[in-house]
């Protein structure tokens, strides 16, 4: 196509331009196992931006936001070489993250059937227990009879342990990685595609397969082929449970694929009959989007179709297919005939229709859009992704780079036009102060306090990728506290301290505090009234309009007995989260480059990329 | 509170976010203005795991009931002996003795019990049955917005361009729980937190005074002017003076959190912060195992409920009059006790309605009955009343809610299967 003139082969020159030595650790996984081509594309138009914003804005927008010394490191790369870099992250070393991943988060590693057994062995004790108990009348209650379990058995106590550590240390790992690795485009993705693919943990069994979701499903697809990771999401347990395809079987106006043993494979307890929930999602949310010109005669042939996928409880809850609940009658998805008398082949040519469907090329791209470059996102843009992913047969890493690389990824109306999602806010917070990597579950209870729990979103439309809907009252008040709660030192890992800049400046002047604050928080870019105030403390406006009489609602607020009160308050109920008691104890008194600091994350500029 | 400097800083605040949705856009085109009820307050409180109505609202009336239930059934009012039996309502119901506390809210005429009432949907699973409830679509997994979320929406008081009182706006829909839940999901701006002190600025000294001033700079933008708003919020609450707060006389909450949330509730609505819809939860329903009697582990939480429900109200006062409580809770439980001397996952259940405008001292809901062949499916209280029939009542009655078919998509019942609660 157009494009291909202007890319060049630049692999030779990876080893020396990575920002870490490369070699140590086991190449990235991808599709291929080859690592991927590193390809450059040098601009053949003027960017709006300015090289500093450029340097800037990619890391935003293809990461977290920059710790110290990022800005200037990829400055003396260059952003066409370190975008081209960050597409083919195999070619960049990640041990040291690998292997702090590698020997914390102990239940993330851990094979879906041993947590399958962890679920199941407190309720087993205290189903048994009840059982006695109700067989001697006695009327001990479960947390009771629980109780009595835990006392008596040691093995039960250690695997209600690890049990309860399942969603903790998954969510801990993405953070983690989104904090500290050097792959960062690649962790982008990785969230985008979790927000995609959303499942909730809250949802039944859910919980113990996103382990394998996040580690096995989603990361190593990432940055490979759409269908590719269309599938391995479609026979994952944790879609398969969480939009319950496991259970939808043949309705009884059609025929089964087989018709044996019909009764023993009944999954237990549930209604027979056709589910369409995930062929819906699969539809609406997964491809071709909600205007994607299917109809509810789609949505049904597609569940019809989709009939025997499902998973074995025995073994890890692992994919199989099952052609005694299989649907063996013709359907006609989308246009396209399936013939009778097919098994599994159904449900993959269902995804092959859906995958290289010309709605999901746009919709994917638009999505892609409002991720990387806008809330609204230019169409001349969204269609030359979408021609991208239709030629490339859904290669993600193409379809990005074209984003990522376009003069609108670079227009100045991009230029900080995001609003952070409580992920990105909490990770690039704590990027920007060099924190280390929280191997508790404490920082990513953080996210859940600003209103996202990873893997917590109850409905299969994952959070929004727009900003409006992270900005009310309620979630500037939680992200002002975050900021102060971190540069108060309250979370683990994370303190002003740590950041390089900060023994130079503690004795430094204000101003020297707040240029080298605004420069490596605010991304340079604070207006004279955000620099005043953080200088002064003053409102240049609210005197102004206090001068003209305008009113007191914009004269800042005075002094009051309230912190004193606030200091002996009565501690309130506390949920069960945990994160709120660890953020909001006593009000956090703050001086000179601390004060800044909490200032500049609690200000309205941090809260954009 | 309005002033020119509040119109800066709300003045970013556009409708245009609402057409991200279908229901946005529909909204938008068919929110009315006026019918200005403010001051008018809806709490809805769900029982989260499936309360075991029939030891909730008990039909002592009903002789199957004893067959069904004979370790857990609440003893007819009558029975002598020590033992409690339950808290005779018309002959027919009762209230489980654990529910006594909200006995003079019935005597009153403020309570209304709704009995055979909930989602028509035949789901047993706590996720798809609560799922269902919140969004107001049974049977439709693919609704995004919860329907107490719409329902901010299709009062029409704000966002179809009326005046827009941001001192007012940030409370307008609080949750007192840790995360927002699925009721209040939507394009509608929503506050939740676990409690009320929450709702401050961490920060001593000088901090506080920048952080704002940050915030008022005089820009427009959206992140801008949310923040004017929270400052303003603050400063009303604050003045408010949660922490000094002292319930009215005879009011006493349990220390338990869900009566310090409803404690909380009151304390918004008497602080005149624009409370228009507050929600809670209360888990611990789900009684597969010895759930008890009259005593026991479902009179725990039965005494707690009540009592945390009779303390509101008696701390309201005379603003009951513009309070409606509705309480839900996914579906009922098996009829027949179980093994394990609890019950299972249900159908039909019970709900209670509670306020100065309720025709209360009367349990509404046609009654199916006991009988094996009354029962849903041979195991459970078959459902009369659409869960909907009362929900859409209460928020066009309570909240002037004018657009019916879009809270409640694809529900034809509203007006016509009215029970006349209100």
């Amino acid at each position: 196509m157009r494009q291909l003139p202007r890319l060049l082969a630049l692999s030779a020159l990876a080893v020396g331009v990575s920002c870490a030595p490369a070699g140590r650790s086991a190449p990235h996984s991808s599709s291929d196992g080859s690592p991927a081509p590193l390809l450059v594309v040098a601009p053949t138009e003027p960017r709006e931006q300015t090289t500093d914003q450029q340097v800037r804005h990619a890391l935003d927008r293809l990461g977290f936001g920059p710790r110290p010394g990022d800005v200037a490191r990829v400055r003396a790369m260059g952003v066409d070489q370190w975008i081209a870099l960050q597409l083919a992250p195999s070619r960049i070393d990640d041990s040291s993250v690998d292997a702090l991943v590698a020997s914390s988060f102990e239940t993330y590693h851990a094979d879906t059937r041993e947590l399958v057994v962890l679920a199941q062995a407190g309720q087993q004790a205290i189903r048994q227990r009840a059982r006695q108990a109700a067989q001697q009348g006695d009327t001990a209650n479960k947390r009771e009879l629980r109780a009595d379990a835990l006392r008596d058995d040691p093995q039960l106590r250690e695997q209600l342990r690890r049990a309860r550590r399942v969603v903790g240390d998954v969510q801990a790992v993405k953070l983690t990685r989104a904090v500290a690795s050097e792959r960062q485009l690649d962790e982008v993705m990785t969230d985008f595609w979790e927000n995609h693919f959303s499942v909730y943990t809250g949802k039944g069994q859910t919980r113990i397969y996103v382990p394998a979701y996040d580690r096995d499903v989603i990361r190593p697809r990432a940055l490979g082929r759409f269908r590719d990771l269309l599938g391995a999401v479609a026979k994952s347990p944790a879609m398969l449970f969480y939009l319950d395809q496991f259970q939808s079987t043949v309705d009884s106006t059609h025929t089964p694929l087989r018709s044996t043993r019909l009764a023993r494979m009944r999954p237990a307890g549930r209604a027979r009959g056709l589910n369409e929930n995930y062929a819906r999602e699969l539809l609406e949310l997964h491809t071709l989007g909600v205007d994607g010109g299917y109809t509810q005669h789609d949505v049904v042939e597609v569940a019809r179709a989709l009939t025997g996928w499902t998973m074995n409880p025995r073994q890890g809850a692992g994919f199989v297919f099952r052609p005694e609940i299989h649907d063996a009658d013709a359907k006609v998805v989308l246009g396209h005939r399936l013939a009778a008398g097919r098994g599994i082949e159904d449900g993959e040519e269902v995804l092959d229709i859906v995958a290289r469907h010309p709605a999901t090329a746009r919709f994917i791209a638009r999505k892609l859009a409002i991720r990387f470059v806008s809330d609204d996102p230019p169409a001349a843009l969204v269609e030359r992704a979408a021609a991208t992913f239709r030629r490339t047969d859904g290669d993600i890493r193409e379809t990005v780079r074209t984003i990522v690389t376009s003069p609108e990824f670079f227009s100045r109306a991009a230029y900080r036009a995001k609003v952070k999602s409580p992920f990105e806010l909490v990770a690039s917070a704590l990027r920007a102060v060099g924190a280390r990597p929280d191997t508790t579950p404490r920082s990513a209870q953080l996210v859940a306090f600003l209103g996202a729990p990873i893997f917590g979103h109850q409905a299969p439309n994952g959070w929004p990728e727009t900003g409006d809907a992270w900005i009310n009252a309620g979630a500037i008040l939680n992200r002002i506290n975050f900021g102060l709660a971190l540069a108060g030192g309250r979370i683990p890992g994370a303190s002003v301290a740590q950041w390089p800049d900060a023994a130079r400046l503690r004795t430094a002047p204000r101003e020297q505090q707040v240029d080298a604050v605004v420069s490596a928080f605010l991304g340079g870019q604070a207006s004279p009234d955000t620099r005043d105030i953080l200088i002064k403390g003053e409102n240049p406006l609210a005197s102004k309009l206090a001068a003209e009489g305008a009113g007191s609602a914009a004269t800042p607020m005075t002094e009051s007995s309230d912190d004193e009160q606030m200091m002996t308050m009565q501690e309130g109920p506390r949920g069960r989260l945990g994160a709120r008691p660890a953020l909001l104890g006593r009000p956090v008194q703050l001086e000179g480059l601390a004060q800044v600091v909490g200032l500049a994350i609690g200000a309205p500029e941090f809260q954009r990329r | 509170m309005k002033s020119g400097a509040m119109a800066l800083v709300t003045m970013g605040l556009s409708p245009s976010f609402l057409r991200r949705t279908a229901y946005g856009a529909e909204l938008l085109r068919g929110a009315s203005i006026g019918g200005n009820t403010r001051g008018r307050t809806l709490i809805c409180l769900f029982q989260r795991g499936a309360a075991d109505a029939l030891n909730v609202v008990v039909p002592h009336g009903e002789a199957a009931y004893y067959r069904l239930r004979p370790s857990i059934a609440i003893p007819r009012p009558t029975s002598a002996g020590g033992v409690a039996g339950a808290v005779d309502l018309d002959g027919f119901f009762g209230l489980h003795p654990a529910l006594a506390p909200m006995k003079p809210l019935w005597d009153r005429g403020l309570l209304a019990p709704i009995h055979a009432v909930g989602s028509p949907s035949s789901t047993r699973s706590h996720f798809d049955a609560q799922d269902y409830m919140e969004t107001g679509t049974p049977d439709l997994k693919s609704t995004r917005d919860g329907w107490l979320n719409r329902c901010l929406a299709v009062r029409g008081t704000c966002e179809a361009g009326c005046a827009h009182d941001a001192a007012s706006a940030p409370f307008r829909a609080v949750s007192m729980t840790e995360q927002t839940p699925r009721i209040l999901e939507g394009p509608q701006a929503t506050i939740a937190m676990s409690s009320l002190d929450e709702f401050s600025v961490r920060a001593s000294g000088p901090a506080v005074d920048r952080l704002e001033a940050l915030y008022r700079t005089g820009s427009a933008d959206v992140v801008h002017a949310a923040g004017g708003e929270m400052f303003e919020a603050v400063k009303i609450l604050r003045a408010a003076n949660p922490r000094q707060y002292a319930p009215r006389d005879g009011a006493e909450y349990p220390a338990s959190q869900f009566g310090q949330r409803l404690k909380q509730i009151a304390q918004l609505i008497k602080a005149d912060v624009g409370l228009e819809v507050a929600f809670a939860d209360v888990g611990g329903w789900d009684t597969h195992v010895n759930q008890g009697g009259a005593t026991g582990q479902l009179a725990l939480r039965l005494g707690d409920f009540a009592r945390s429900i009779a303390a509101l109200v008696t701390d309201l006062g005379d603003r009951m009059g513009d309070v409606t409580i509705l309480t839900m809770s996914e579906f009922g439980r098996t009829a027949r006790q179980n093994g394990s001397g609890g019950t299972d996952h249900g159908h039909a259940g019970a709900l209670f309605v509670i306020g100065g405008d309720v025709k209360g001292g009367k349990v509404y809901g046609k009654w199916p009955g006991l009988e094996p062949e009354q029962l849903n499916e041979g195991r459970d209280l078959a459902l009369t009343t659409d869960f909907r029939a009362v929900f859409s009542e209460v928020a066009a009655k309570q909240l002037g809610a004018k657009r019916l078919d879009v809270l409640f998509p694809g529900y034809d019942g509203a007006r016509r299967d009215w029970l006349g609660v209100l």
